[in-house]
C-alpha cells in the first residue's frame, strides 16, 4: 500500500479524502434530501445512499408481497393458475436482471406520454414520460396529526388483538379484531389527511415551457428500476416460498382441514408459521441480492450509490481507491445491518422444537 | 381413456366456480399476450435480406441478427480462426457426453484428468501460441466470451469454494476467521464494484511489469465472489451431513484430508450439487457485468450492434435474441441440474 | 604520435556518442518499441472522431492522431491497437497504465490537469458545446431551453458546463446524467429528455445514431469552448515531448503545404530549411526525441498533414461536414499554431 500511495503521489494522482469535502458542482435529477449541487461530495454521497435504500425498500415490500403471491399460487390446485406461476418464475430466473431493467426502462418510456400530452389526474398530478409529478404540501407541520393518527390507530388494534386473543383462549369465542378495529378509528388518520391537507397550500406541478415544475417528480428511472428489481426477485421469493411450504409435512394440513379450518386459516395459521423458518435464511439472502442488484442503476441514470459515486464523483475527481473503498465500506454495512436484523427476526420466531 | 381425460381437466382447471373463473380469465390473459406475441415474433417476421430496407415494419427484423450472427457468436475473432473456438466448443460437448455415461470405467480418475487437461487445451486453443496464431483478449466476445467467463470463472471458484468451507468449519481459529472474513466480505459487496475493483483499481495498485490481462481481471474477480458463495452452498451440504460419518473415519484412523477427500466431500457436494448449480446459473448471468469494463460479451456485442447506424431500432430484436440464449442456456442448466439431483437421489436410495 | 591522435580521437568520439546518447529513459517509449504496438485509448464509438464499424476497423480524426503517433514512432501507421473507454474508465486505463496515451476528444480543464495526474499536449479540435433538440420544439437559443431536461454523459465537461450556464441565468433545468454517450442519445431519442448536450463537431457525428436525423435540430449557439486534445500521464517527459511535437508536426505540415502527395517531392527539393529539418532532409530532430530522422516524413506520407486529415474525416469529404472554423491555420483565421521547428 506504501508503493501504491508513494506512485499515486508521484503520478500526480490526488489522494486522501479530502475531496470529500470539495463542493460537487454535479447536479442530480432524483433526490429526496434537498441536495444542490453546492453542495459537498459528502453531501452527494448521502444523495446516492438515500437513494439506494429508497428503491430498496420499496423494493423488498413488493418483491414480498408478488413472491408469496407467485409462490403460492405456483401450489394452487388450478393447472393453469400453477403452469403461469411457473412460466412467470422461470421466465424471471433464467435471465439477466440488465434485460429488465433496460425492458421496463425503455418499455415504461416508450408508453408514457410526452408532456404535453400527459395523463393527468384531477389537474393536480400528472403522468408523462419526464415522471410522475404530484403536489407536495408547502407546510407540513399539519401532517404531524397524521403520524399520530396512524400511531395510534396501530396502538389500539394491538391491544385489541391481545384482549381478543385471551378471550378466545379462554372462551373460544372469535372476535373480528380487524374490522372492529377499523370501525373505531381507521376513519382517523384519514380524517386528518384531509383535514391537514385542507389547511396548508400545496406546491401543484405546472406546466412549464417543457416540463411541468413544481411538487416532486417520480422519474421513470425509479419506476423502472423499482418495477425491475420487485418482478425479478419475486421470482426468486416465489421459489423460496414454495420450497417453504412444501417442507411442512402433509399431516399437519390434513388435521388442520379435518379440525375444520377454512383453506385461508389453515394456510394462515398452520402452514405459514411451520414455513416460515425455513424460509427466512434464503429470503435474506434475496433481499441482500435485491439491495447488492440496485447498483444496476448504473444502467438507466437512477442516481443510486454506484452510479453517483462510484460513477460521477469517480470521474470528476480520479481518486478510485478512496472512492471504491468507501462504496464497498458502505454496501458492507448495509449487508451486515440487513443479515443482522433476518438472524433475529428469525430467532424469535423459531419454532421450538423438542 | 378419453372420459379419464376429460376428468382430469376437470378437477384441475373447472373444479369449482371460482376455478372456472380463474381458469378462464388465465386464458384470456394468455391469449392477449402470446397471439401479438407470435405474430411479431415468426408470422410477420422478416428472415431473408441484406439490409435494413429489407425488413417489414411490423414484424421482427431477423436479417439484423442473421447478418451479424458471427459477432454475437465469437465477437471479433478473427473469421478464419473461428474453427478453433467452435473446436473447443466440440471437445467440452464430448467431454459432457463422456461423463454422462454411466459405466465409465475409474470415474473419477477420468473427471480429474479432463477437469485440468481441457481448461489447459481451452486457453492454448482460444488464446493461441505454440503453433496457433495468437488472438488478443480483446477481440474475444459474444457468446463465446460468455461462456470462457462463466467456465474459467467457475473452474477457479469451485475449488476456492470447498476450501472456504472447510476452512469455515475449521477448529483453528485462525483459519476461521479469515475464512469468514473472506466469504462475507465479497458476499457483502455488489459484483458491479467487485469487477471495476479488479479491473481498474488492480493496475493501480501494482507495479507496472505486472500486467495481468484485462480479462484475467475480471475473470479473478467473478471467481472471487461466486467462490464465496458456492462456498455457503457447499458449507449447506456439510452441515447437512450427519456428524457420525467423519467421527466414524476419524475412529477408523484417517487423517483429515483423507477424511474430507474419500467421505464427507462426496457426500456433501451431492447435497449441495443443486445449491452449486444455481450459483453456476447466477455466474453466468453475471457475466453481463463485464460490459463495464469494456469487454463485449453477449450482451455488451448486442448492444454494440444496436450502435451501428446501418442498422437503427433494431433494440427489440438484438435484446429478445440475446435474451433467448440466456434462457435456454440458463434453463437447460438448471433442467440438467434437476435431472442429476434425482438421478443421485436414487442412486443413494433415498 | 599516431597513437596518441588516434587514442585522443577515438575518446572523443566515446565520449560523443555518449554524449549523443544520453537521453532521459522513457519507460512508455521502451514498452512500445518492445510491444511493437501503440496502445490508443480511443471513445467508445463517436462517428468523425474514433468510429469502428462493423468489421472493426476504426476512422477518425482521433484515429488518425494516433496513427501518425506510430508512423513517427514505429514507421508504420497500422502499427496501433484501440482500445474503446467510456467517460468512466478513461482516466484509471491512462493512469495505470494499460493505455500510452487517450486520443478521445477529451475536452482540457484545469481540474483534470491539476488532480488527476494528466497532461494534455495540444488541442487538435477545438470545439464547442452546444445542444441537439426536436425541431417541432422551435427552439431558437439556448435559453428558450429554460425548464427543459437535458440527458448528458456523466462526467463530462458538458455536464459541468450546462449545468454552470443555466445556473448563472437563474434558469432551472434538470440534468439526467448517464454513464455513456449511447445512453444518453438513445434516452433523448426515446423522448425522455429534450435536448442532448455535447460538442457540436460531436453532435454532428453522432446525430446518425438518432431513429430520424431530420427531426432533430443541432443549435448553433455554443455555450463553452472545449479544446481537445492527445492526453497523458504524469512522468515520462519524452513520452510527452514526442506525444506534443507529433500534433505539432500534423499541423506544420500543413502551415508548410507538405501534403502526402508531394511529401517525396518536398523533401527532395525543397529549400525552406524549416521543411527540410521536418522531414529529416537536414538536422538530426529525430534523434534528439529518440525516434528515426523520417518521424515526420512518416507521418504526413501515411496519414496526411492535419489538414488532410480533418477533410476525410470531419470535413467536406466526409458525412459530418464541418467546416474548418477555428480548426484552420492561423494564417487562414483559425487557431491552429504551432512553435518553429528549429
Amino acid at each position: 500500500m506504501r508503493n501504491a500511495s508513494q506512485n499515486l503521489v508521484k503520478a500526480g494522482i490526488a489522494s486522501g479524502f479530502n475531496f470529500l469535502w470539495r463542493d460537487s458542482g454535479i447536479e442530480v435529477p432524483f433526490t429526496l434530501t434537498g441536495y444542490k449541487p453546492s453542495d459537498s461530495i459528502l453531501a452527494l454521497l448521502w444523495v446516492g445512499v438515500v437513494n439506494t435504500l429508497l428503491v430498496s425498500a420499496c423494493s423488498i415490500a413488493v418483491a414480498t408481497v408478488i413472491g408469496f403471491t407467485v409462490g403460492l399460487l405456483r401450489l394452487s390446485r388450478n393447472w393453469l393458475l400453477s403452469t403461469l406461476a411457473g412460466v412467470y418464475i422461470e421466465f424471471v430466473r433464467n435471465i439477466p436482471l440488465l434485460f429488465f431493467v433496460l425492458f421496463w426502462y425503455f418499455g415504461v418510456l416508450a408508453a408514457l406520454p410526452a408532456p404535453r400530452e400527459s395523463l393527468s389526474f384531477l389537474d393536480v398530478a400528472f403522468l408523462n414520460r419526464r415522471g410522475l409529478s404530484i403536489p407536495l404540501p408547502n407546510d407540513v407541520t399539519g401532517f404531524r396529526w397524521v403520524l399520530l393518527a396512524t400511531v395510534a390507530l396501530v396502538v389500539v388494534q394491538w391491544a385489541l388483538a391481545r384482549w381478543a386473543r385471551g378471550r378466545q383462549a379462554r372462551t373460544g369465542r372469535d372476535f373480528p379484531t380487524w374490522a372492529v378495529g377499523f370501525g373505531l378509528c381507521g376513519a382517523l388518520p384519514m380524517a386528518a389527511f384531509v383535514a391537514a391537507g385542507a389547511l396548508t397550500s400545496w406546491d401543484v406541478p405546472v406546466m412549464r415551457g417543457f416540463n411541468y415544475r413544481g411538487g416532486f417528480v417520480l422519474v421513470p428511472e425509479f419506476v423502472a428500476l423499482f418495477a425491475a428489481l420487485s418482478t425479478y426477485t419475486a421470482g426468486f421469493i416465489a421459489e423460496v416460498v414454495r420450497g417453504g411450504v412444501l417442507s411442512v409435512r402433509q399431516g399437519q394440513i390434513d388435521a388442520a382441514r379435518a379440525l375444520g379450518l377454512t383453506p385461508g386459516r389453515v394456510i394462515r395459521l398452520v402452514v405459514i408459521p411451520q414455513a416460515m423458518p425455513v424460509i427466512i435464511p434464503p429470503l435474506t439472502s434475496q433481499y441482500l441480492n435485491l439491495i447488492k442488484n440496485s447498483s444496476f442503476g448504473a444502467a438507466i441514470a437512477y442516481p443510486e450509490l454506484v452510479s453517483v459515486f462510484m460513477g460521477s464523483v469517480l470521474v470528476a475527481t480520479g481518486q478510485a481507491i478512496e472512492i471504491i473503498a468507501i462504496t464497498l465500506s458502505i454496501y458492507l454495512v448495509l449487508s451486515i445491518a440487513v443479515s443482522l436484523f433476518m438472524n433475529w427476526y428469525n430467532a424469535s420466531h423459531r419454532l421450538v422444537t423438542r | 381413456m378419453t372420459a379419464g381425460w376429460l376428468e382430469t381437466l376437470r378437477q384441475r382447471l373447472f373444479a369449482t366456480w371460482l376455478d372456472t373463473a380463474v381458469t378462464l380469465v388465465c386464458f384470456y390473459i394468455v391469449w392477449r399476450i402470446s397471439v401479438p406475441l407470435v405474430q411479431w415474433l415468426l408470422i410477420d417476421a422478416t428472415w431473408n435480406g441484406t439490409s435494413r430496407e429489407d425488413c417489414k415494419a411490423s414484424g421482427a427484423c431477423w436479417v439484423f441478427i442473421r447478418a451479424r450472427f458471427g459477432q454475437f457468436m465469437y465477437g471479433q475473432y478473427p473469421v478464419d480462426q473461428r474453427w478453433r473456438v467452435d473446436l473447443l466448443g466440440l471437445l467440452i460437448v464430448l467431454a459432457g457426453v463422456l461423463l454422462s455415461w454411466r459405466r465409465l470405467p475409474d470415474r473419477r480418475a477420468v473427471t480429474t484428468a479432463l477437469v485440468v487437461v481441457l481448461p489447459l487445451v481451452g486457453i492454448w486453443l482460444i488464446r493461441g501460441g505454440w503453433g496457433l496464431k495468437p488472438v488478443e483478449t480483446r477481440e474475444w466476445g459474444g457468446l463465446m466470451l460468455t461462456l470462457f467467463l462463466a467456465i474459467y470463472a467457475g473452474l477457479i471458484a469451485v475449488p476456492l469454494g470447498i476450501l472456504l468451507a472447510l476452512g469455515r468449519r475449521s477448529r483453528l481459529p485462525l483459519i476461521r476467521f479469515a475464512s469468514v472474513v473472506f466469504i462475507e466480505f465479497w458476499r457483502g459487496v455488489p459484483i458491479i464494484t467487485v469487477i471495476f475493483l479488479a479491473s481498474i483499481l488492480l493496475p493501480l495498485i501494482m507495479p507496472t511489469e505486472f500486467d495481468v490481462d484485462r480479462l484475467a481481471r475480471a475473470i479473478i474477480g467473478l471467481a472471487f465472489v461466486i467462490a464465496a458463495y458456492m462456498a455457503e452452498a457447499v458449507r449447506g451440504g456439510l452441515q447437512a451431513l450427519p456428524e457420525g460419518q467423519a467421527e466414524a473415519a476419524q475412529a477408523l484412523g484417517l487423517g483429515y484430508w483423507r477424511i474430507q477427500q474419500k467421505i464427507v466431500l462426496p457426500q456433501a457436494l451431492r447435497i449441495a450439487l443443486p445449491a452449486m448449480t444455481n450459483e453456476f446459473i447466477a455466474l453466468f448471468k453475471n457475466t453481463t457485468l463485464v460490459l463495464i469494463v469494456s469487454l463485449f460479451d453477449l450482451l455488451g456485442i448486442a448492444q454494440a450492434a444496436l450502435a451501428d447506424p446501418a442498422w437503427v431500432g433494431m433494440n427489440m430484436e438484438a435484446y429478445v435474441f440475446a435474451g433467448a440464449i440466456y434462457w435456454f442456456s440458463c434453463f437447460g442448466l438448471s433442467q440438467w441440474g434437476r435431472l442429476r439431483e434425482k438421478r443421485l437421489q436414487t442412486a443413494h436410495g433415498r | 604520435m599516431k597513437f596518441i591522435v588516434s587514442a585522443v580521437a577515438a575518446s572523443l568520439f566515446a565520449c560523443g556518442s555518449a554524449f549523443a546518447q544520453q537521453l532521459a529513459p522513457s519507460p512508455t517509449l521502451d514498452a512500445v518499441k518492445a510491444r511493437g504496438h501503440i496502445e490508443c485509448g480511443v471513445h467508445l464509438g463517436l462517428p468523425g472522431f474514433s468510429f469502428a464499424n462493423d468489421k472493426g476497423e476504426w476512422t477518425g480524426l482521433d484515429v488518425d492522431y494516433c496513427r501518425s503517433l506510430a508512423a513517427a514512432v514505429l514507421g508504420d501507421a497500422t502499427k496501433v491497437k484501440y482500445t474503446p473507454t467510456s467517460v468512466q474508465q478513461r482516466w484509471p486505463m491512462l493512469q495505470s497504465g494499460q493505455v500510452d496515451l487517450l486520443s478521445r476528444n477529451t475536452t482540457i480543464t484545469f481540474s483534470r490537469n491539476a488532480t488527476l495526474g494528466v497532461n494534455f499536449q495540444g488541442i487538435n479540435f477545438y470545439e464547442g458545446q452546444t445542444f441537439v433538440v426536436r425541431t417541432k420544439a422551435k427552439v431558437a437559443k439556448v435559453a428558450d431551453l429554460a425548464d427543459a431536461t437535458i440527458c448528458v454523459a456523466a462526467g463530462s465537461t458538458e455536464e459541468k458546463n450546462a449545468a454552470d450556464w443555466f445556473r448563472e441565468r437563474n434558469l432551472k433545468v434538470t440534468i439526467i446524467n448517464f454513464q455513456k454517450n449511447d445512453d444518453a442519445i438513445s434516452a433523448y431519442d426515446q423522448g425522455r429528455c429534450d435536448a442532448y448536450t455535447a460538442g457540436i463537431g460531436a453532435l454532428a457525428g453522432q446525430r446518425i445514431k438518432f431513429k430520424n436525423p431530420d427531426e432533430h435540430q443541432i443549435l448553433t449557439e455554443i455555450i463553452s469552448n472545449d479544446p481537445q486534445g492527445p492526453v497523458t500521464r504524469w512522468g515520462d517527459e519524452r513520452w510527452q515531448l514526442i506525444v506534443r511535437w507529433v500534433l505539432n508536426a500534423q499541423i506544420a505540415a500543413e502551415a508548410f503545404g507538405i501534403t502526402s502527395k508531394n511529401v517525396d517531392e518536398m523533401k527532395a527539393k525543397s529549400t525552406n530549411a524549416e521543411v527540410r529539418r521536418i522531414l529529416g532532409a537536414e538536422g538530426k530532430f529525430g534523434d534528439m526525441m529518440g525516434l528515426s530522422n523520417d518521424w515526420a516524413y512518416n507521418i504526413v506520407k501515411q496519414v496526411g498533414n492535419y489538414g488532410e486529415s480533418y477533410e476525410r474525416t470531419v470535413g467536406m469529404g466526409s458525412p459530418l461536414k464541418l467546416k474548418r472554423g477555428a480548426n484552420e491555420l492561423w494564417t487562414k483565421g483559425g487557431l491552429l499554431y504551432t512553435p518553429p521547428f528549429q
